[in-house]
């Protein structure tokens, strides 16, 4: 029986196991909405704006294990969800896409709402289509969807003109999909890992850094089972928060621009570096030279051949899915009863725990003004450490992410990689839709959140009681933290004059809101807000927080690992510079 | 350094526009570039020629290797390969330019494939730096256009790209 492009599009959807569709109608897709309308099998998720759609569906994917899908009309629908796409894509995450278009007649004649999607998501999606035959719908959405889970995952953008939306066709889904040009590695080369074991047995000082790699590949069990099996210490990136247990003593926390000590001198002193699904980025090693000029041996595991040797050379790459090549790597090294030396490594950690001994997170506690801080520690208190945390961008970013302990993979939602303030609600909704019975909340800052506050109207209607944490320091606080420092305090538009009144924007929507202006009051709001009688309802809590505080450590541009701005309080202390020749041996 | 890298992708619309776009997005050189269908209608033969440092070169080939639609690349600098380019010049032919250009194009296996009372229309194959060589070689002040298809290449013997 021959059914309608839209009829294809979403039985295509259903064969996919898709659970939610996150979107918004418009001219060209309105078949496909007719379609949707008229089957039970996935709900559709109405938001109030494009990129809040690619955004949730993006959340909802990254904290659970499914690709997660956004539908957009065309023109400034298909334009909305590029800053969507583009932060998938620079984190890696399996999304499919779907614009509508205008009809295949009408492309290229500036037709009303047309946009060249295609063209313009190029460069920020994995693949993209465009389907001008009907008959090739269903197995282009195949394909979207198992090129954007498989190998690097990313967002894959599937363009549907409206008039192969209208014409009819028998439904064929394909089975199995096979690209000849396509081919995911996943096993690492044995020689390669050989040599990884052979490095890691002979490090003195060995280091395990791990990416958003480990995350999105599941080698979670993997790098923590690598990590107490050689007793050595592991950092994560920003987008690798979880991936090991945040809360291990063998965790020195994250490392990069707003690391801990710690996290940072091992990276720059090490002797063996393992780097699991990361890629040496500017905010995390800052200067390739000055990271290698500490002579190091550098084992790469990732799946994207392209992310080795990109930004550092290394010595031993590996291409391969991360779970795969840790798991040989660990069966490699138990077989062989290899081990780092034990002496070596006790000297190692004494250096470590030296480092640790300053407390580089630490602040200054206040009872004048509410400490950023101590809202998301007293948070990871009161939620026993175990929400999902979703955030946007800037000093909260950094915040959450420094003081919220992970426990484990995709607890931690952020957009890392192109850093788009306005993730952190819409991200929230598509992560409590994934996960109903989760506690999620959402760090972020009166600047981001009004990047993308409309989405308190989707929260209302599809009751996700999310909780909106505000640090709202009447700053765009990174900006200022950064005018401060490099700037001569001049604060150019980093002010937030005429801020709204957030609890009656919150009550508007028909939420609860709360306003906290006393440190005094941080805890008993917080309790309040995570009580069992408002579990269902979305709370915002605006935390009118310390304007002057600001995040350290910090690396300036063009600094070294080791060259952090530190807090006020060790910037007094007479630190020993590492010395690379000292006897580790001895120092037990 | 110059590099000639060849690509097996497939014959798909927009194929083309995605190693276009990789190169700009990415900073990456590109000196010419050549492309067509190959024996095999659903696959086209690119040839391009770039510079850059090792580090760079290797980065492109990987970043090109990642494009779904890419079958093959491999550079051809990596051994023995052959390199042509096709390059059509049109010179004023008047006077005694008219004997000389008919010589110079004798000299460097040009052929003449079109004449006017004014004009001689000359194909010229070879390396690009042949076809440098030549426009070096005449007077300058008598080339009237020149078009260059840009290099093709091929490794030599048993080296073959094929799926």
């Amino acid at each position: 029986m021959q059914i309608s492009g839209a009829e294809i599009l979403v039985r295509s959807l259903q064969e996919e196991g898709v659970e939610f569709v996150f979107g918004y109608p418009g001219g060209a897709v309105l078949e496909i909405y007719d379609a949707i309308f008229r089957q039970q099998q996935f709900k559709h998720v109405l938001v109030r704006h494009e990129q809040a759609a690619v955004h949730a569906a993006d959340a909802y994917s990254r904290s659970c294990d499914k690709v997660g899908v956004a539908l957009v009309t065309s023109g400034p629908g298909a334009t909305n969800a590029v800053t969507g796409i583009a932060t998938a894509y620079m984190d890696s995450v399996p999304m499919v896409v779907i614009s509508g278009q205008v009809s295949t007649p009408a492309i290229g004649l500036d037709a009303f709402q047309e946009v060249d999607m295609v063209g313009i998501t190029r460069p920020c999606v994995k693949h993209n289509f465009l389907v001008k035959d009907i008959n090739e719908l269903a197995s282009t959405i195949k394909k979207a969807f198992y090129i954007a889970a498989t190998g690097r995952p990313g967002p894959v953008v599937v363009d549907v003109p409206k008039d192969v939306t209208q014409q009819l066709a028998e439904f064929h889904y394909p089975e199995s999909v096979s690209i000849r040009s396509y081919v995911p590695v996943t096993r690492g080369h044995p020689g390669q890992i050989k040599k990884a074991a052979s490095l890691l047995a002979e490090a003195k000082r060995p280091y395990i850094y791990v990416g958003g790699g480990a995350v999105q590949g599941g080698a979670s069990a993997e790098v923590t089972e690598l990590v107490k099996m050689l007793g050595v210490p592991c950092t994560n990136t920003l987008m690798g928060l979880g991936a090991y247990p945040g809360d291990d003593r063998q965790f020195l926390g994250m490392l990069g621009m707003h690391g801990t000590y710690e996290a940072n001198m091992a990276m720059q002193y090490c002797d063996v570096l393992i780097a699991v699904g990361a890629r040496f980025d500017d905010r995390v090693i800052s200067v390739p030279s000055h990271f290698l000029s500490q002579p190091k041996k550098i084992v790469h595991i990732d799946i994207d051949p392209s992310s080795i040797a990109k930004r550092v050379k290394v010595d031993v790459p590996i291409v391969g899915d991360v779970k795969h090549v840790l798991r040989d790597l660990i069966d490699l090294m138990k077989q062989n009863g290899q081990r780092p030396d034990a002496a070596n490594l006790a000297g190692w950690w004494k250096q470590i725990e030296q480092w640790r001994s300053y407390n580089s997170l630490l602040y200054t506690p206040s009872t004048e003004f509410i400490k950023p801080q101590s809202v998301v520690q007293k948070l990871y208190e009161i939620t026993g450490g175990d929400a999902i945390i979703t955030s946007d961008v800037g000093q909260h970013q950094m915040w959450a992410a420094q003081y919220y302990p992970f426990k484990r993979p995709k607890q931690w939602l952020n957009s890392g990689g192109l850093g788009t303030m306005g993730f952190g609600l819409p991200a929230a909704i598509g992560a409590q839709l994934a996960n109903p019975n989760a506690q999620v909340a959402c760090i972020t800052g009166e600047g981001s959140i009004q990047m993308n506050i409309q989405e308190l109207s989707t929260a209302k209607q599809y009751h996700t009681p999310v909780k909106v944490i505000a640090l709202n320091n009447r700053y765009l606080g990174m900006v200022r933290q950064w005018q401060e420092f490099f700037y001569g305090t001049r604060y150019a538009e980093s002010y937030m004059d005429a801020l709204p009144d957030f609890v009656g924007i919150a009550e508007a929507y028909g939420h609860v809101g709360m306003k906290i202006e006393n440190p005094a009051d941080v805890e008993g709001a917080l309790r309040e807000a995570f009580s069992p009688a408002l579990k269902e309802r979305l709370v915002f809590m605006d935390f009118r927080t310390d304007q002057s505080e600001n995040v350290f450590p910090m690396i300036q541009n063009g600094k070294g690992l080791d060259q952090m701005d530190l807090p006020p309080h060790m910037r007094e202390l007479q630190i020993a510079p590492f010395e690379n020749n000292r006897d580790y041996g001895n120092m037990c | 350094m110059r590099h000639i890298l060849s690509i097996l992708l497939e014959n798909e619309a927009g194929a083309l526009s995605r190693v276009v776009g990789l190169f700009s997005a990415r900073a990456y050189n590109i000196d010419s570039l050549t492309v067509s269908t190959t024996e095999d209608p659903t696959l086209s033969r690119m040839t391009i020629v770039t510079h850059g440092s090792d580090e760079v070169i290797e980065q492109i080939t990987k970043q090109l290797n990642k494009l779904i639609e890419v079958v093959k690349v491999i550079d051809l600098n990596e051994s023995d390969h052959i390199e042509r380019e096709m390059m059509l010049i049109k010179v004023r032919a008047t006077g005694k330019d008219r004997e000389e250009m008919k010589r110079m194009a004798d000299i460097f296996r040009g052929r003449i494939i079109d004449v006017t009372e004014k004009t001689y229309t000359i194909e010229l194959t070879g390396t690009s730096d042949k076809l440098g060589a030549f426009i070096e070689a005449i007077d300058r002040s008598v080339i009237l256009e020149t078009v260059r298809t840009g290099a093709s290449g091929i490794g030599r013997g048993e080296r073959i790209l094929k799926i």
